[in-house]
Protein backbone atom coordinates (compact mmCIF):
# COMPACT_ATOMS: atom_id res chain seq x y z
CA UNK A 1 0.00 0.00 0.00
CA UNK A 2 1.28 3.44 -0.89
CA UNK A 3 2.37 5.37 2.16
CA UNK A 4 0.62 8.65 2.79
CA UNK A 5 2.66 11.83 2.32
CA UNK A 6 3.72 11.95 5.93
CA UNK A 7 3.23 9.86 9.03
CA UNK A 8 0.30 11.13 11.05
CA UNK A 9 1.26 13.40 13.92
CA UNK A 10 -0.49 12.04 17.00
CA UNK A 11 -0.62 15.49 18.61
CA UNK A 12 -3.34 16.36 16.10
CA UNK A 13 -5.64 13.56 17.20
CA UNK A 14 -8.86 14.72 18.84
CA UNK A 15 -8.26 12.57 21.92
CA UNK A 16 -4.86 14.09 22.61
CA UNK A 17 -5.01 17.35 24.56
CA UNK A 18 -2.36 20.05 24.14
CA UNK A 19 0.82 19.25 26.06
CA UNK A 20 3.69 21.63 26.69
CA UNK A 21 6.87 21.48 28.72
CA UNK A 22 6.94 23.97 31.59
CA UNK A 23 10.21 25.91 31.96
CA UNK A 24 12.03 25.06 35.23
CA UNK A 25 11.59 28.40 37.01
CA UNK A 26 7.88 28.33 36.33
CA UNK A 27 7.72 24.71 37.44
CA UNK A 28 9.22 25.65 40.81
CA UNK A 29 6.67 28.42 41.17
CA UNK A 30 3.80 26.05 40.40
CA UNK A 31 5.00 23.43 42.86
CA UNK A 32 5.32 26.06 45.57
CA UNK A 33 1.85 27.32 44.83
CA UNK A 34 0.38 23.82 45.07
CA UNK A 35 2.61 23.06 48.05
CA UNK A 36 3.62 19.61 46.81
CA UNK A 37 6.66 17.68 45.72
CA UNK A 38 6.87 16.94 41.98
CA UNK A 39 6.32 13.20 42.41
CA UNK A 40 2.94 13.94 43.97
CA UNK A 41 1.71 15.09 40.57
CA UNK A 42 0.30 12.49 38.21
CA UNK A 43 3.08 10.98 36.15
CA UNK A 44 3.86 10.90 32.49
CA UNK A 45 6.23 8.27 31.25
CA UNK A 46 9.15 9.31 29.01
CA UNK A 47 8.17 6.44 26.77
CA UNK A 48 4.67 7.88 26.35
CA UNK A 49 4.17 8.69 22.66
CA UNK A 50 3.19 12.27 23.42
CA UNK A 51 6.17 12.81 25.74
CA UNK A 52 8.43 11.54 22.99
CA UNK A 53 6.79 13.76 20.42
CA UNK A 54 7.30 16.95 22.47
CA UNK A 55 10.73 15.83 23.67
CA UNK A 56 10.07 15.76 27.41
CA UNK A 57 12.80 14.39 29.65
CA UNK A 58 12.55 12.80 33.11
CA UNK A 59 12.20 15.54 35.73
CA UNK A 60 10.29 17.86 33.44
CA UNK A 61 6.83 19.05 34.29
CA UNK A 62 4.35 19.02 31.45
CA UNK A 63 1.35 21.29 31.31
CA UNK A 64 -1.78 19.78 29.79
CA UNK A 65 -4.81 21.70 28.60
CA UNK A 66 -7.60 19.20 29.02
CA UNK A 67 -11.06 19.60 27.65
CA UNK A 68 -13.45 19.11 30.52
CA UNK A 69 -17.19 18.49 30.24
CA UNK A 70 -17.81 20.44 33.45
CA UNK A 71 -15.27 23.25 33.36
CA UNK A 72 -14.66 23.79 29.65
CA UNK A 73 -10.92 23.69 29.74
CA UNK A 74 -8.67 22.94 32.66
CA UNK A 75 -4.94 22.99 33.13
CA UNK A 76 -3.26 20.04 34.78
CA UNK A 77 0.34 19.04 35.24
CA UNK A 78 2.15 15.77 34.88
CA UNK A 79 5.63 14.90 36.12
CA UNK A 80 7.78 13.14 33.57
CA UNK A 81 9.26 9.96 34.99
CA UNK A 82 11.67 7.56 33.38
CA UNK A 83 10.25 4.14 34.07
CA UNK B 1 -24.64 55.19 43.14
CA UNK B 2 -22.61 56.08 40.11
CA UNK B 3 -24.07 56.20 36.67
CA UNK B 4 -25.25 53.10 34.82
CA UNK B 5 -23.13 52.08 31.90
CA UNK B 6 -24.73 50.64 28.81
CA UNK B 7 -21.53 50.06 26.87
CA UNK B 8 -19.86 46.77 27.62
CA UNK B 9 -16.49 48.05 26.43
CA UNK B 10 -16.60 50.90 28.88
CA UNK B 11 -17.65 48.73 31.76
CA UNK B 12 -15.00 46.20 30.87
CA UNK B 13 -12.34 48.89 31.14
CA UNK B 14 -13.78 50.00 34.44
CA UNK B 15 -13.72 46.58 36.08
CA UNK B 16 -10.75 45.17 34.23
CA UNK B 17 -8.77 44.26 37.36
CA UNK B 18 -11.69 42.34 38.84
CA UNK B 19 -12.33 40.43 35.62
CA UNK B 20 -8.69 39.43 35.38
CA UNK B 21 -8.80 38.22 38.97
CA UNK B 22 -11.92 36.18 38.25
CA UNK B 23 -10.36 34.73 35.11
CA UNK B 24 -7.51 33.36 37.18
CA UNK B 25 -9.85 31.87 39.76
CA UNK B 26 -12.70 30.46 37.75
CA UNK B 27 -12.76 27.58 35.28
CA UNK B 28 -12.89 28.68 31.67
CA UNK B 29 -16.52 27.81 31.07
CA UNK B 30 -17.84 29.60 34.15
CA UNK B 31 -15.73 32.64 33.41
CA UNK B 32 -17.03 32.80 29.86
CA UNK B 33 -20.59 32.48 31.06
CA UNK B 34 -20.05 35.24 33.60
CA UNK B 35 -18.58 37.54 31.00
CA UNK B 36 -21.29 36.92 28.42
CA UNK B 37 -24.07 37.40 30.97
CA UNK B 38 -22.51 40.61 32.24
CA UNK B 39 -22.27 41.86 28.70
CA UNK B 40 -25.88 40.99 27.96
CA UNK B 41 -27.16 42.68 31.09
CA UNK B 42 -25.09 45.77 30.47
CA UNK B 43 -26.34 46.15 26.97
CA UNK B 44 -29.94 45.50 27.86
CA UNK B 45 -30.44 47.27 31.17
CA UNK B 46 -27.19 49.03 31.98
CA UNK B 47 -24.93 48.18 34.88
CA UNK B 48 -22.95 50.31 37.28
CA UNK B 49 -19.31 49.31 37.87
CA UNK B 50 -19.97 48.74 41.57
CA UNK B 51 -22.85 46.45 40.74
CA UNK B 52 -20.71 44.51 38.32
CA UNK B 53 -18.01 44.15 40.96
CA UNK B 54 -20.55 42.86 43.44
CA UNK B 55 -21.80 40.32 40.92
CA UNK B 56 -18.32 39.03 40.23
CA UNK B 57 -17.59 38.85 43.93
CA UNK B 58 -20.75 36.88 44.48
CA UNK B 59 -19.98 34.49 41.65
CA UNK B 60 -16.51 33.93 43.06
CA UNK B 61 -17.75 33.14 46.54
CA UNK B 62 -20.48 30.91 45.16
CA UNK B 63 -17.92 29.04 43.12
CA UNK B 64 -15.68 28.54 46.10
CA UNK B 65 -18.66 27.35 48.12
CA UNK B 66 -19.54 24.75 45.51
CA UNK B 67 -16.10 23.19 45.46
CA UNK B 68 -15.30 19.93 47.20
CA UNK B 69 -14.17 20.58 50.74
CA UNK B 70 -10.80 19.38 52.01
CA UNK B 71 -11.23 16.02 53.70
CA UNK B 72 -14.22 15.00 51.63
CA UNK B 73 -13.97 11.26 50.86
CA UNK B 74 -14.40 11.72 47.12
CA UNK B 75 -13.24 8.20 46.30
CA UNK B 76 -15.84 6.60 48.53
CA UNK B 77 -18.53 8.88 47.16
CA UNK B 78 -17.51 7.99 43.60
CA UNK B 79 -17.52 4.27 44.42
CA UNK B 80 -21.02 4.47 45.84
CA UNK B 81 -22.31 6.67 43.07
CA UNK B 82 -21.15 4.24 40.41
CA UNK B 83 -21.78 1.10 42.42
CA UNK B 84 -25.39 1.68 43.32
CA UNK B 85 -26.72 2.27 39.77
CA UNK B 86 -24.32 -0.47 38.70
CA UNK B 87 -26.46 -3.02 40.48
CA UNK B 88 -29.16 -2.29 37.94
CA UNK B 89 -26.98 -2.91 34.92
CA UNK B 90 -27.79 -5.84 32.73
CA UNK B 91 -25.79 -8.95 33.24
CA UNK B 92 -26.37 -9.88 29.65
CA UNK B 93 -23.11 -9.72 27.75
CA UNK B 94 -24.33 -8.84 24.33
CA UNK B 95 -26.45 -6.13 23.01
CA UNK B 96 -27.12 -5.13 19.49
CA UNK B 97 -25.85 -1.63 19.05
CA UNK B 98 -27.78 0.12 16.35
CA UNK B 99 -27.38 -2.21 13.43
CA UNK B 100 -28.24 -5.85 13.27
CA UNK B 101 -24.83 -6.89 12.04
CA UNK B 102 -22.97 -5.87 15.15
CA UNK B 103 -22.52 -7.40 18.50
CA UNK B 104 -21.03 -5.21 21.19
CA UNK B 105 -20.27 -6.05 24.80
CA UNK B 106 -22.19 -3.65 26.97
CA UNK B 107 -23.56 -3.37 30.45
CA UNK B 108 -21.81 -4.80 33.47
CA UNK B 109 -19.39 -7.11 31.60
CA UNK B 110 -18.07 -4.17 29.59
CA UNK B 111 -17.78 -2.00 32.68
CA UNK B 112 -15.79 -4.71 34.45
CA UNK B 113 -13.59 -4.97 31.39
CA UNK B 114 -12.82 -1.26 31.55
CA UNK B 115 -12.15 -1.16 35.28
CA UNK B 116 -9.98 -4.27 35.03
CA UNK B 117 -8.02 -2.62 32.20
CA UNK B 118 -8.04 -5.77 30.08
CA UNK B 119 -5.48 -5.97 27.32
CA UNK B 120 -8.10 -6.67 24.69
CA UNK B 121 -11.82 -5.96 24.87
CA UNK B 122 -14.01 -8.97 24.15
CA UNK B 123 -15.51 -7.09 21.22
CA UNK B 124 -12.93 -4.70 19.82
CA UNK B 125 -14.53 -2.10 17.59
CA UNK B 126 -13.18 0.84 15.67
CA UNK B 127 -14.96 3.89 14.38
CA UNK B 128 -13.15 5.20 11.37
CA UNK B 129 -14.11 8.57 9.96
CA UNK B 130 -13.05 9.51 6.47
CA UNK B 131 -11.34 12.56 5.01
CA UNK B 132 -13.03 15.26 2.94
CA UNK B 133 -12.57 13.42 -0.30
CA UNK B 134 -14.13 10.13 0.80
CA UNK B 135 -16.75 10.89 3.40
CA UNK B 136 -19.60 12.10 1.19
CA UNK B 137 -19.50 9.33 -1.41
CA UNK B 138 -20.60 5.82 -0.60
CA UNK B 139 -18.49 4.27 -3.34
CA UNK B 140 -15.38 6.07 -2.18
CA UNK B 141 -16.11 5.03 1.39
CA UNK B 142 -16.36 1.46 0.16
CA UNK B 143 -12.97 1.86 -1.48
CA UNK B 144 -11.40 2.75 1.87
CA UNK B 145 -13.31 -0.06 3.57
CA UNK B 146 -11.80 -2.55 1.14
CA UNK B 147 -8.35 -1.21 1.85
CA UNK B 148 -8.87 -1.84 5.54
CA UNK B 149 -10.72 -5.14 5.66
CA UNK B 150 -8.45 -8.09 6.14
CA UNK B 151 -9.09 -10.39 3.21
CA UNK B 152 -7.70 -13.87 2.88
CA UNK B 153 -7.93 -16.32 0.03
CA UNK B 154 -10.57 -18.27 1.93
CA UNK B 155 -12.81 -15.18 1.92
CA UNK B 156 -13.07 -15.10 -1.86
CA UNK B 157 -12.90 -18.81 -2.67
CA UNK B 158 -15.93 -21.02 -2.92
CA UNK B 159 -13.90 -24.21 -2.85
CA UNK B 160 -10.32 -25.23 -2.20
CA UNK B 161 -9.59 -28.88 -2.84
CA UNK B 162 -6.64 -31.14 -3.13
CA UNK B 163 -6.55 -33.00 -6.40
CA UNK B 164 -4.70 -36.17 -5.47
CA UNK B 165 -4.56 -37.54 -8.99
CA UNK B 166 -2.70 -34.58 -10.46
CA UNK B 167 -1.12 -33.54 -7.16
CA UNK B 168 -2.38 -30.04 -7.26
CA UNK B 169 -4.55 -27.69 -5.22
CA UNK B 170 -7.66 -26.46 -6.95
CA UNK B 171 -8.88 -23.01 -5.95
CA UNK B 172 -12.32 -22.07 -7.21
CA UNK B 173 -13.05 -18.38 -6.74
CA UNK B 174 -16.49 -16.99 -6.01
CA UNK B 175 -17.29 -14.17 -8.46
CA UNK B 176 -19.76 -12.57 -6.03
CA UNK B 177 -17.23 -12.46 -3.21
CA UNK B 178 -14.52 -11.18 -5.55
CA UNK B 179 -16.80 -8.34 -6.56
CA UNK B 180 -17.79 -7.61 -2.97
CA UNK B 181 -14.24 -7.48 -1.66
CA UNK B 182 -12.93 -5.72 -4.75
CA UNK B 183 -10.34 -8.34 -5.56
CA UNK B 184 -9.32 -9.41 -9.06
CA UNK B 185 -8.33 -12.89 -10.13
CA UNK B 186 -4.87 -11.63 -10.99
CA UNK B 187 -4.40 -10.35 -7.46
CA UNK B 188 -5.24 -13.76 -6.04
CA UNK B 189 -2.93 -15.38 -8.54
CA UNK B 190 -0.06 -13.14 -7.46
CA UNK B 191 -0.67 -13.92 -3.81
CA UNK B 192 -0.69 -17.63 -4.51
CA UNK B 193 2.53 -17.35 -6.49
CA UNK B 194 4.16 -15.60 -3.56
CA UNK B 195 3.47 -18.63 -1.37
CA UNK B 196 6.02 -20.53 -3.49
CA UNK B 197 4.10 -23.76 -3.28
CA UNK B 198 4.37 -24.39 -6.97
CA UNK B 199 3.35 -23.07 -10.32
CA UNK B 200 0.02 -21.35 -10.44
CA UNK B 201 -2.09 -21.87 -13.53
CA UNK B 202 -5.43 -20.58 -14.62
CA UNK B 203 -7.92 -23.02 -16.09
CA UNK B 204 -8.13 -22.21 -19.82
CA UNK B 205 -11.88 -22.77 -19.95
CA UNK B 206 -12.79 -21.27 -16.56
CA UNK B 207 -10.82 -18.16 -15.54
CA UNK B 208 -12.12 -18.42 -11.96
CA UNK B 209 -10.39 -21.72 -11.31
CA UNK B 210 -6.74 -21.73 -10.35
CA UNK B 211 -4.45 -24.73 -10.07
CA UNK B 212 -1.39 -24.85 -7.92
CA UNK B 213 0.92 -27.58 -9.17
CA UNK B 214 2.54 -28.93 -6.04
CA UNK B 215 6.22 -29.73 -6.02
CA UNK B 216 6.61 -32.72 -3.76
CA UNK B 217 9.41 -35.11 -3.06
CA UNK B 218 9.23 -38.84 -3.56
CA UNK B 219 7.54 -39.51 -0.26
CA UNK B 220 4.91 -37.22 1.17
CA UNK B 221 2.04 -37.58 3.56
CA UNK B 222 -1.54 -36.43 3.45
CA UNK B 223 -0.79 -34.29 6.48
CA UNK B 224 1.70 -32.37 4.43
CA UNK B 225 -0.89 -31.73 1.75
CA UNK B 226 -3.38 -30.54 4.33
CA UNK B 227 -0.82 -28.15 5.74
CA UNK B 228 -0.29 -26.62 2.31
CA UNK B 229 -4.00 -26.27 1.82
CA UNK B 230 -4.19 -24.39 5.13
CA UNK B 231 -1.45 -22.11 3.92
CA UNK B 232 -3.42 -21.30 0.79
CA UNK B 233 -6.58 -20.67 2.80
CA UNK B 234 -4.91 -18.20 5.12
CA UNK B 235 -2.87 -16.33 2.56
CA UNK B 236 -3.46 -12.60 2.94
CA UNK B 237 -4.63 -10.75 -0.13
CA UNK B 238 -4.90 -7.30 1.38
CA UNK B 239 -6.10 -5.31 4.35
CA UNK B 240 -5.02 -4.69 7.89
CA UNK B 241 -4.35 -7.41 10.40
CA UNK B 242 -6.94 -8.03 13.09
CA UNK B 243 -9.69 -6.14 11.26
CA UNK B 244 -12.14 -8.86 10.50
CA UNK B 245 -15.11 -7.00 9.15
CA UNK B 246 -15.86 -3.49 7.96
CA UNK B 247 -19.32 -2.00 7.74
CA UNK B 248 -20.20 1.31 6.19
CA UNK B 249 -22.59 3.49 8.12
CA UNK B 250 -23.97 6.90 7.44
CA UNK B 251 -25.00 9.78 9.62
CA UNK B 252 -26.07 13.36 9.18
CA UNK B 253 -23.27 15.61 10.30
CA UNK B 254 -23.39 19.16 11.70
CA UNK B 255 -23.53 20.63 8.24
CA UNK B 256 -26.64 18.61 7.48
CA UNK B 257 -24.92 16.46 4.91
CA UNK B 258 -24.90 12.71 4.89
CA UNK B 259 -21.51 11.50 5.92
CA UNK B 260 -20.24 7.94 5.63
CA UNK B 261 -18.00 6.34 8.18
CA UNK B 262 -16.73 2.86 8.87
CA UNK B 263 -17.29 0.59 11.81
CA UNK B 264 -15.00 -2.37 12.10
CA UNK B 265 -14.92 -5.58 14.01
CA UNK B 266 -11.42 -5.91 15.36
CA UNK B 267 -9.06 -3.08 16.11
CA UNK B 268 -5.67 -1.96 14.94
CA UNK B 269 -5.26 1.74 15.62
CA UNK B 270 -1.62 2.08 14.69
CA UNK B 271 -2.05 0.90 11.13
CA UNK B 272 -5.45 2.40 10.44
CA UNK B 273 -4.09 5.87 11.25
CA UNK B 274 -1.88 5.71 8.18
CA UNK B 275 -4.39 4.35 5.69
CA UNK B 276 -5.07 6.82 2.87
CA UNK B 277 -8.61 8.16 2.85
CA UNK B 278 -8.98 7.95 6.63
CA UNK B 279 -9.27 11.07 8.75
CA UNK B 280 -6.62 10.13 11.33
CA UNK B 281 -7.68 12.88 13.74
CA UNK B 282 -10.98 11.20 14.48
CA UNK B 283 -10.18 7.50 14.39
CA UNK B 284 -11.48 5.87 17.53
CA UNK B 285 -11.19 2.42 19.06
CA UNK B 286 -12.64 0.90 22.20
CA UNK B 287 -9.33 -0.74 23.02
CA UNK B 288 -7.91 1.48 25.78
CA UNK B 289 -4.48 -0.13 25.79
CA UNK B 290 -4.08 0.45 22.10
CA UNK B 291 -4.90 4.12 22.58
CA UNK B 292 -2.38 4.34 25.42
CA UNK B 293 0.30 2.81 23.26
CA UNK B 294 -0.32 4.92 20.18
CA UNK B 295 -1.72 8.22 21.47
CA UNK B 296 -0.45 8.39 25.03
CA UNK B 297 -1.83 8.32 28.54
CA UNK B 298 -3.91 11.49 28.27
CA UNK B 299 -5.77 10.13 25.28
CA UNK B 300 -6.28 6.85 27.14
CA UNK B 301 -7.78 8.79 30.04
CA UNK B 302 -10.16 10.59 27.72
CA UNK B 303 -11.14 7.32 26.04
CA UNK B 304 -11.70 5.64 29.40
CA UNK B 305 -14.06 8.39 30.45
CA UNK B 306 -15.88 8.21 27.15
CA UNK B 307 -16.24 4.43 27.26
CA UNK B 308 -17.46 4.33 30.86
CA UNK B 309 -19.89 7.14 30.23
CA UNK B 310 -21.21 5.39 27.13
CA UNK B 311 -21.82 2.16 29.02
CA UNK B 312 -23.72 3.94 31.79
CA UNK B 313 -25.69 6.12 29.38
CA UNK B 314 -26.65 3.15 27.28
CA UNK B 315 -28.12 1.52 30.36
CA UNK B 316 -30.02 4.67 31.19
CA UNK B 317 -28.05 5.28 34.36
CA UNK B 318 -27.40 8.88 35.28
CA UNK B 319 -24.03 9.07 37.01
CA UNK B 320 -22.28 12.40 37.39
CA UNK B 321 -19.36 12.56 35.00
CA UNK B 322 -17.01 13.74 37.77
CA UNK B 323 -17.18 10.38 39.53
CA UNK B 324 -16.15 8.70 36.31
CA UNK B 325 -13.40 11.24 35.77
CA UNK B 326 -12.04 10.48 39.22
CA UNK B 327 -11.88 6.77 38.43
CA UNK B 328 -10.11 7.47 35.14
CA UNK B 329 -7.68 9.84 36.87
CA UNK B 330 -6.74 7.25 39.47
CA UNK B 331 -6.32 4.60 36.81
CA UNK B 332 -3.95 6.76 34.76
CA UNK B 333 -2.12 8.54 37.60
CA UNK B 334 1.12 6.59 37.25
CA UNK B 335 1.44 7.23 33.54
CA UNK B 336 0.07 3.89 32.46
CA UNK B 337 -3.39 2.36 32.60
CA UNK B 338 -3.73 0.41 35.83
CA UNK B 339 -6.65 -1.75 36.74
CA UNK B 340 -8.66 -1.15 39.88
CA UNK B 341 -7.75 -4.38 41.57
CA UNK B 342 -5.08 -6.71 42.77
CA UNK B 343 -2.62 -5.89 40.02
CA UNK B 344 -3.27 -2.18 39.99
CA UNK B 345 -4.62 0.52 42.24
CA UNK B 346 -5.56 -1.67 45.21
CA UNK B 347 -2.47 -3.84 44.97
CA UNK B 348 -0.12 -0.85 44.95
CA UNK B 349 -1.39 0.79 48.11
CA UNK B 350 1.42 1.61 50.48
CA UNK B 351 -0.28 0.11 53.52
CA UNK B 352 0.07 -3.68 53.94
CA UNK B 353 -3.09 -3.84 56.06
CA UNK B 354 -5.14 -2.15 53.38
CA UNK B 355 -3.81 -4.60 50.80
CA UNK B 356 -4.55 -7.54 53.09
CA UNK B 357 -8.08 -6.27 53.62
CA UNK B 358 -8.71 -6.22 49.88
CA UNK B 359 -7.76 -9.65 48.56
CA UNK B 360 -5.51 -12.56 49.43
CA UNK B 361 -5.25 -11.63 53.10
CA UNK B 362 -2.73 -14.18 54.32
CA UNK B 363 -0.43 -13.96 51.31
CA UNK B 364 -0.30 -10.20 51.62
CA UNK B 365 0.43 -10.28 55.32
CA UNK B 366 3.14 -12.92 54.93
CA UNK B 367 4.79 -11.01 52.11
CA UNK B 368 4.64 -7.75 54.06
CA UNK B 369 6.14 -9.41 57.11
CA UNK B 370 8.93 -10.96 55.06
CA UNK B 371 9.78 -7.56 53.64
CA UNK B 372 9.56 -5.89 57.03
CA UNK B 373 6.98 -3.36 55.95
CA UNK B 374 5.71 -0.69 58.28
CA UNK B 375 2.10 0.45 58.38
CA UNK B 376 1.70 4.09 59.28
CA UNK B 377 -2.06 3.72 59.76
CA UNK B 378 -2.77 6.77 57.63
CA UNK B 379 -5.43 5.36 55.34
CA UNK B 380 -9.09 4.57 55.93
CA UNK B 381 -8.91 0.77 55.92
CA UNK B 382 -5.94 0.59 58.27
CA UNK B 383 -7.55 3.04 60.65
CA UNK B 384 -10.73 1.00 60.78
CA UNK B 385 -8.76 -2.19 61.44
CA UNK B 386 -6.82 -0.52 64.24
CA UNK B 387 -9.93 1.17 65.63
CA UNK B 388 -8.65 4.69 65.10
CA UNK B 389 -10.41 7.78 63.88
CA UNK B 390 -10.35 7.74 60.08
CA UNK B 391 -8.48 10.54 58.38
CA UNK B 392 -11.45 11.94 56.54
CA UNK B 393 -13.54 15.05 57.05
CA UNK B 394 -13.26 16.28 60.64
CA UNK B 395 -11.07 13.29 61.44
CA UNK B 396 -8.41 14.72 59.17
CA UNK B 397 -7.19 17.36 61.60
CA UNK B 398 -4.97 16.61 64.52
CA UNK B 399 -4.43 18.65 67.66
CA UNK B 400 -0.89 19.20 68.75
CA UNK B 401 0.31 21.04 71.82
CA UNK B 402 2.96 23.70 71.56
CA UNK B 403 4.44 23.90 75.09
CA UNK B 404 6.09 27.29 74.57
CA UNK B 405 2.79 28.76 73.47
CA UNK B 406 1.04 27.20 76.45
CA UNK B 407 3.47 28.75 78.93
CA UNK B 408 3.05 32.11 77.26
CA UNK B 409 -0.72 32.02 77.41
CA UNK B 410 -0.66 30.72 80.99
CA UNK B 411 1.33 33.77 82.02
CA UNK B 412 -1.19 35.97 80.33
CA UNK B 413 -4.02 34.30 82.19
CA UNK B 414 -2.20 34.68 85.51
CA UNK B 415 -1.62 38.33 84.89
CA UNK B 416 -5.19 38.85 83.95
CA UNK B 417 -6.37 36.88 86.93
CA UNK B 418 -4.18 38.79 89.38
CA UNK B 419 -5.03 42.10 87.79
CA UNK B 420 -8.72 41.44 87.87
CA UNK B 421 -8.72 39.97 91.36
CA UNK B 422 -7.47 43.06 93.08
Amino acid sequence: MAKQKKKFNILEHELVPRHEIVPPDEAIRILRELNIRPEQLPWLRVTDPVAREIGAKPGDIVRIYRKSPTAGEIVVYRYVVGY
Amino acid sequence: MSSLLTSWEELKKEIHDMLEYARGKLPKRIYEELESKLQKTTEEYGLAPEEARKIIEYVLSEYEYSMVEPGEPVGTVAAQSIGEPGTQMTLRTFHYAGIREFNVTLGLPRFIELVDARREPSTPIMYIYLDEEHKYDENKAKEVARRIEYTRVSNVASEIDIDLVNLRIVVRLDPVMLEDKGVTVDQVKKVLEKLKLGKVEQDPSDPLTLYIQLELGESFSLMELQKRREKVLNAKIKGIKKIRRVIIQSMTNEEGRIEYFLVTEGSNLKEVLNVPGVDPKRVYTNNIHEIEEVLGIEAARAALIREMKDVLDEQGLDVDIRHIILVADIMTATGRVRQIGRHGVSGEKPSPLARAAFEMTTQNLFAAAARGEVDKLKGITESVIAGRVIGVGTGMVEVRMNPAQVVKSMKGVEKEASGGGN
